[in-house]
C-alpha cells in the first residue's frame, strides 16, 4: 500500500485530483442540477475512490470535481484538521492535485468537512463540502427508497412531524441532537449530514455555497447562498440548540461546541473547543493581546 | 492536553509502516509471489475477479498479496483500480453454449446429450485433512491421463435447460431483437425498480457470503421457489468485440467462467399456465458456490415480475440490492472507527437533560404524597 501511494504522487499515473475528467464532467452536472433545486437529491453515478465507502468517498469526489489549481482546500473531520481521516482526505488532494492546503478557515477556498461547520462564519468567495453517511432524511421512518422518494415528490413530511410529536409526548423535546433535518427553500426536507444541531443555524442565509456528496448512497445535493434554511420544530416547540455550562478550558469561549474529554482516572472532565481552527486563533488572538 | 487527536499525520505513516512489517511475516520464510497465489489460490483468485469486476488474475493475485488475504480487502483494491480504467467498447455477449467445458453437471435429468462430466470438485472429496501436503515439494498427483478431452474436439454440449424447451415446459431466455442496451451499473446509479440485467449485474459483483445467505434463507421458507440445479458449468469461453474498424467481432482471449441455470416451479397465474422458470448465475472462474446462490436469489428477486405475493426480504429487490454489494458494507461498517465525538457530544447531552428532568419528575412526586399523607394522620387522631 505504502509504495503504491508514494508512487501515484510522483508518478504522473492519476489525473489532477485523482478523477477523470469524464467523471468530473458528470459530477458537475449532477451539482448544477443540485444548485438548481436546493435540497433535493441527485442520483449520480458514484465511483469507488481509495477510501473505503463511509469515510468521505462522496465528499471526496464533489470536491475533486470542482477544485482548481489556484484553490486552498481545509479539511476537518469532527470540527479538527488533526484527525487521521481529515489528515489523510487533506493529503491525498495535496498529492493527488498539488494543491495549497491550510487549517484556517479564513484562508481556506473550498473546506471539506465531516461532522462540523465551522464556527468562523463562511465568505461568498468560499465552498463547504459535506460528507454525507445518509442522504435520506426520512430513512429511519421508511428505509425504501422508492417510497422516500414519492414522500418528497409529494412534499409529504407527516411522518416526521408526527415523530417529533411523539417525542414531545415522550420526552418533553425533540430528540434528535445532530443530523437535525432541515426545510431547504421551503421545500424540501434535507439531511443537513450529521453535524450538531447546534449548527444547523449557521446553515441559513449562509453566503457560502453549501454542496453534499453521499458516495456510498449515490446522492448529490446542495443549499446555493442565501437560502432559506429552516430546522423542524413546532409554534409552541421552537427549535433550540445545545448549550454547555462550561467555557472552554483553553480558549474560554462560550459560544463554541465544545468537546468533552476524560482528562483521569477519576472520570475528571474537560470542554474544549471541537472547532481546532477557531480555538487557536482565540488563543492567538490573546496572547497577541 | 489536547494531544486525544493530534499526531494524525505521523500516526498513519506508522501504520503504513507496520501494515508492510505484519504482511510479510516472519522473514526466515520466502516471500510469496503474485504467480504463486495465481496458480495455488486460483479459488481465492477467481473471487476477487468476480466481485472486484475485472477479469485480470495477476491483479487479483497481486490485490490478494497486498491484502494479505482477506479478500473483501482484495476486492475494495481492485475496484478502486478498475474504476480509473477508461471504458473502450463493450464484449459482445458471452456464448456459454460454446464453452470448453471442465465441468458440467445437471441435477435435473440423469442423462443428458454431451454427458455429465464432473471434472475437479471438491464435492466427493472426504474432508480430511490431507497431511501429505504439510510436506512440501511433493510431486502432483497424476495416476491417469486427467486432461480433459481438450485436443480431442469435445462433443457439442447443448444447454440443459434447452431441451425442455420443445415442450414449452420451460421459460427461455431469448435475446429481443429489440432488447435495449443493458444498463452499466459502474456507470449508472443503481435505481429502482430495476431491470433484469442490472439485478444480474449487482448480484455478479455481490459479496458471496450475503448471496449463500439469502439464498439460503430462499431454500428455508422465505421465499418459496423449488429449485433444481438444471445446469451448472464451468469452463472456457471466448470474448469477442466488435470493432468499428474492422465492421465484425473479433476474438479478444479466453476467460473461465462457472455458470448456473436453476428450474423453478413456478405455480401459473390467471394468465399463465402452470411452468418451470428460471434463475441465471455467473462467476469469473471456478466458483460455483457463488453462481448457485446468484441463481437463487435472482429467480427470488423476479417474484414481482412473475406475479408472485412479495412476503420476504428476500424477493425484495430493494432489501437484496443495496445491501449486496461488500465494498459498500464494509466501509459503511467500519466507518463507525471514525472519530464520532461530535454526535456522540451531542446525544450525551441529551441524555443528561432527559435524566435531570425524570430525576426531577421523581422527586416532585416523592413531595407530593408526603403532603397528603399529613392531613390523614390528622384524620386518624
Amino acid at each position: 500500500m505504502n509504495a503504491r501511494i508514494e508512487e501515484s504522487a510522483t508518478a504522473e499515473g492519476y489525473n489532477f485530483a485523482y478523477l477523470d475528467e469524464q467523471t468530473k464532467r458528470m459530477i458537475r452536472r449532477a451539482l448544477l442540477k443540485a444548485v438548481a433545486v436546493p435540497g433535493h437529491q441527485v442520483p449520480f453515478a458514484s465511483r469507488e475512490m481509495p477510501l473505503p465507502y463511509g469515510w468521505g468517498t462522496g465528499g471526496l469526489q464533489v470536491t475533486s470535481a470542482i477544485i482548481g489549481r489556484s484553490d486552498t482546500l481545509k479539511v476537518i473531520d469532527q470540527g479538527s484538521d488533526e484527525t487521521t481521516n481529515a489528515v489523510n482526505i487533506r493529503r491525498f488532494f495535496a498529492r493527488t492535485a498539488g494543491i495549497a492546503t491550510t487549517t484556517r478557515t479564513v484562508e481556506a477556498s473550498i473546506v471539506q468537512t465531516r461532522h462540523r461547520i465551522p464556527e468562523t462564519p463562511l465568505t461568498e468567495a468560499q465552498i463547504i463540502v459535506f460528507q454525507v453517511p445518509m442522504p435520506e432524511p426520512l430513512y429511519r421512518l421508511e428505509p425504501r427508497v422508492t417510497e422516500c422518494r414519492k414522500l418528497h415528490a409529494l412534499a409529504d413530511y407527516g411522518l416526521i412531524n408526527v415523530k417529533y410529536y411523539e417525542d414531545i409526548v415522550r420526552h418533553g423535546s425533540i430528540a434528535t441532537t445532530y443530523d437535525y433535518p432541515v426545510l431547504v427553500n421551503d421545500r424540501y426536507l434535507t439531511s443537513p449530514s450529521p453535524i450538531p444541531k447546534f449548527d444547523n443555524p449557521k446553515m441559513h442565509m449562509n453566503p457560502a455555497l453549501q454542496l453534499f456528496g453521499a458516495g456510498r448512497e449515490r446522492r448529490i445535493y446542495a443549499i446555493p447562498p442565501y437560502t432559506k434554511v429552516k430546522s423542524l420544530d413546532f409554534e409552541d416547540h421552537p427549535f433550540s440548540i445545545q448549550h454547555w455550562d462550561h467555557e472552554c478550558a483553553l480558549c474560554g469561549s462560550h459560544e463554541s461546541f465544545l468537546d468533552e474529554m476524560i482528562v483521569d482516572d477519576a472520570g475528571k472532565r474537560m470542554f474544549v473547543c471541537s472547532d481546532s481552527d477557531y480555538c487557536q486563533e482565540r488563543r492567538a488572538a490573546q496572547e497577541g493581546v | 492536553m489536547y494531544v486525544a487527536v493530534k499526531g494524525g499525520e505521523r500516526a498513519i505513516e506508522r501504520s503504513w509502516d507496520l501494515l508492510a512489517i505484519n504482511r510479510r511475516g516472519d522473514e526466515a520464510f520466502p516471500e510469496l509471489s503474485v504467480d504463486q497465489i495465481r496458480e495455488q489460490l486460483r479459488l481465492a483468485v477467481a473471487r476477487v475477479m468476480t466481485e472486484g469486476s475485472v477479469y485480470d488474475e495477476e491483479l487479483a493475485a497481486l490485490a490478494i498479496k497486498q491484502a494479505a488475504g482477506d479478500l473483501v480487502e482484495a476486492i475494495f483494491l481492485l475496484r478502486a483500480y478498475r474504476t480509473t480504467l477508461p471504458r473502450f467498447g463493450y464484449t459482445v455477449p458471452l456464448n456459454t453454449e460454446a464453452m470448453h467445458v471442465e465441468r458440467r453437471i445437471s441435477a435435473a435429468f440423469k442423462d443428458i446429450p454431451g454427458g455429465q462430466m464432473l471434472g475437479g470438485t471438491y464435492d466427493y472429496t472426504q474432508r480430511l485433512l490431507d497431511f501429505s501436503l504439510l510436506a512440501e515439494g511433493g510431486p502432483r498427483a497424476c495416476s491417469a491421463d486427467t486432461k480433459s478431452p481438450s485436443a480431442s474436439k469435445q462433443e457439442s454440449m447443448p444447454r440443459v435447460l434447452a431441451l425442455l424447451d420443445k415442450e414449452g415446459l420451460i421459460e427461455q431466455e431469448k435475446m429481443h431483437e429489440d432488447a435495449p442496451e443493458p444498463g452499466d451499473l459502474s456507470r449508472e446509479p443503481l435505481m429502482f425498480p430495476v431491470e433484469r440485467p442490472v439485478r444480474l449485474q449487482n448480484l455478479a459483483r455481490a459479496d458471496e457470503g450475503f448471496l449463500l445467505a439469502i439464498g439460503y434463507a430462499t431454500q428455508r421458507g422465505y421465499a418459496h421457489t423449488h429449485p433444481f440445479a438444471g445446469e451448472i458449468r464451468h469452463g472456457e469461453v471466448a470474448v469477442e468485440l466488435e470493432i468499428e474498424e474492422v465492421g465484425f467481432a473479433v476474438e479478444i482471449g479466453d476467460i473461465e467462467i462457472t455458470e448456473c441455470q436453476m428450474i423453478n416451479q413456478f405455480a401459473g397465474s390467471s394468465k399463465v399456465p402452470p411452468a418451470f422458470t428460471q434463475g441465471y448465475g455467473l462467476a469469473f472462474g471456478h466458483s460455483e458456490r457463488k453462481a448457485m446462490a446468484m441463481a437463487l436469489v435472482d429467480r427470488a428477486l423476479r417474484s414481482q415480475e412473475l406475479g408472485e405475493t412479495v412476503a420476504s426480504p428476500t424477493q425484495d429487490p430493494e432489501f437484496v440490492l443495496y445491501h449486496s454489494d461488500n465494498v459498500e458494507a464494509s466501509g459503511f461498517v467500519q466507518h463507525l472507527k471514525l472519530p464520532h465525538y461530535v454526535d456522540f457530544q451531542s446525544e450525551l447531552e441529551l441524555i443528561r437533560r432527559l435524566r435531570a428532568g425524570i430525576e426531577k419528575e421523581a422527586q416532585h412526586e416523592q413531595q407530593v404524597p408526603q403532603v397528603q399523607q399529613e392531613p390523614s394522620e390528622e384524620n386518624a387522631v
